[in-house]
C-alpha cells in the first residue's frame, strides 16, 4: 500500500459514482432495466473496490463486520415486514395494494420497499462474505 | 479467470436476446463478484492439491448420469424463439395484458418479480442471507480467536 498513488486517485473518483449508480439501479428499477439484487452488487463492489487499494483492514473501520450482520438481517426482515404489513392490513402475505390509498400506489410502495429489503441484504451478504474470504 | 469471461460472454448473449435484466445480473455477480471470491478463494487455500484418498467410481457414475439426464432433458426445450412454447401461451398474456393496469410499473420484469412472484423473491433473499450465515459459520473466525489473535498482537 501507498505506492498506488494513480490506482488511489482514481479509485477516489470512482467510488462515489459507483455507489452512485448503484442507488440509480435501486430506485430506478421499476423503470429501467435493474433492482435491489443488482443494486445490491454494484452497492457492494463500490466498498469492495476500496478494499482492494486502501486495505482490508481500513474497510473494516467504514463498515464493521457486526454492522453487515445486522444489515443483512435488517433487509430480509423488511422484506417479510412488508409481507406482514399488507396482512395486517387486511390483504394476503405479500400483497401490496393494501398498502397505499389505491392498488397501483400500494403496489409502487411494496416493490419500492421491497427491492430495498432485497438490496439491503445482496449488499451486507457480499461485503460480508468478501470479509471473511479475504483475510488480511 | 474464465469463468469471468464466459458470465461476461452470456451477459452480451442475454443482451441480444432482449433480457436486460439478467444480463446485469449476469455482469454484476458473475463476472464481478464471482471472479473475485475466486481469486480470494486462491489466495485463502494452498498452491498445491492434496492427494486424493481414492477415486471413487460411484461418484463418477452419478456424475455421469445426472449429465446424462440434463442432457436428456434439453430435447424437450422448444425450440429458441418458438411461439407456441408453453411459457408463451400460459400465463405470459396475462402479465403483458394486465401488470400495465395493476402494478402500473414501466418494468414488467420488476412487476412480476416483486409483485406476481413476491414469494419466489422472497425465498431468494433468503438463500442469499442462509449463504451469508453459512459462510460466516464455516470461514469466520469466531469472537474468541479474534480476541486471541488481539491479545497476542497486543503482547508482542
Amino acid at each position: 500500500m501507498g505506492h498506488h498513488l494513480v490506482l488511489q486517485v482514481i479509485a477516489k473518483l470512482l467510488i462515489p459514482l459507483i455507489l452512485l449508480f448503484a442507488l440509480y439501479v435501486q430506485f430506478h428499477g421499476d423503470f429501467g432495466p435493474g433492482g435491489g439484487f443488482q443494486a445490491g452488487v454494484i452497492f457492494a463492489s463500490g466498498f469492495i473496490l476500496y478494499a482492494l487499494i486502501y486495505g482490508i483492514e481500513n474497510l473494516r473501520k467504514v463498515v464493521p463486520l457486526d454492522f453487515l450482520r445486522i444489515l443483512s438481517s435488517l433487509g430480509l426482515m423488511l422484506y417479510i415486514g412488508t409481507g406482514v404489513a399488507g396482512l395486517l392490513l387486511g390483504g394476503n402475505f405479500l400483497d401490496y395494494n393494501v398498502l397505499g390509498s389505491n392498488p397501483v400506489a400500494g403496489q409502487h410502495l411494496g416493490i419500492l420497499l421491497i427491492e430495498l429489503g432485497v438490496g439491503i441484504t445482496v449488499a451486507s451478504v457480499m461485503l460480508q462474505m468478501f470479509y471473511v474470504f479475504a483475510r488480511p | 479467470m474464465m469463468t469471468g469471461i464466459f458470465s461476461l460472454v452470456s451477459a452480451s448473449l442475454f443482451v441480444t436476446m432482449g433480457a436486460v435484466d439478467v444480463a446485469f445480473t449476469e455482469a454484476a455477480v458473475g463476472a464481478g463478484i464471482a471472479t473475485l471470491l475466486f481469486l480470494s478463494t486462491l489466495a485463502l487455500t494452498s498452491s498445491e492439491e492434496s492427494p486424493a484418498v481414492r477415486h471413487s467410481l460411484v461418484s463418477f457414475f452419478v456424475v455421469f448420469l445426472t449429465g446424462a439426464i440434463l442432457i436428456y432433458g434439453t430435447i424437450d426445450i422448444p425450440q429458441f424463439g418458438d411461439g407456441s412454447a408453453p411459457v408463451h401461451q400460459h400465463i405470459a398474456e396475462r402479465y403483458i395484458k394486465t401488470s400495465p393496469i395493476e402494478i402500473g410499473v414501466p418494468n414488467m420484469v420488476t412487476s412480476v418479480l416483486a409483485s406476481y412472484r413476491g414469494y419466489d423473491t422472497l425465498g431468494e433473499v433468503t438463500v442469499i442471507f442462509t449463504a451469508g450465515v453459512a459462510v460466516l459459520i464455516l470461514l469466520g473466525r469466531g469472537r474468541r480467536e479474534e480476541s486471541a489473535r488481539q491479545d497476542s498482537a497486543n503482547v508482542a
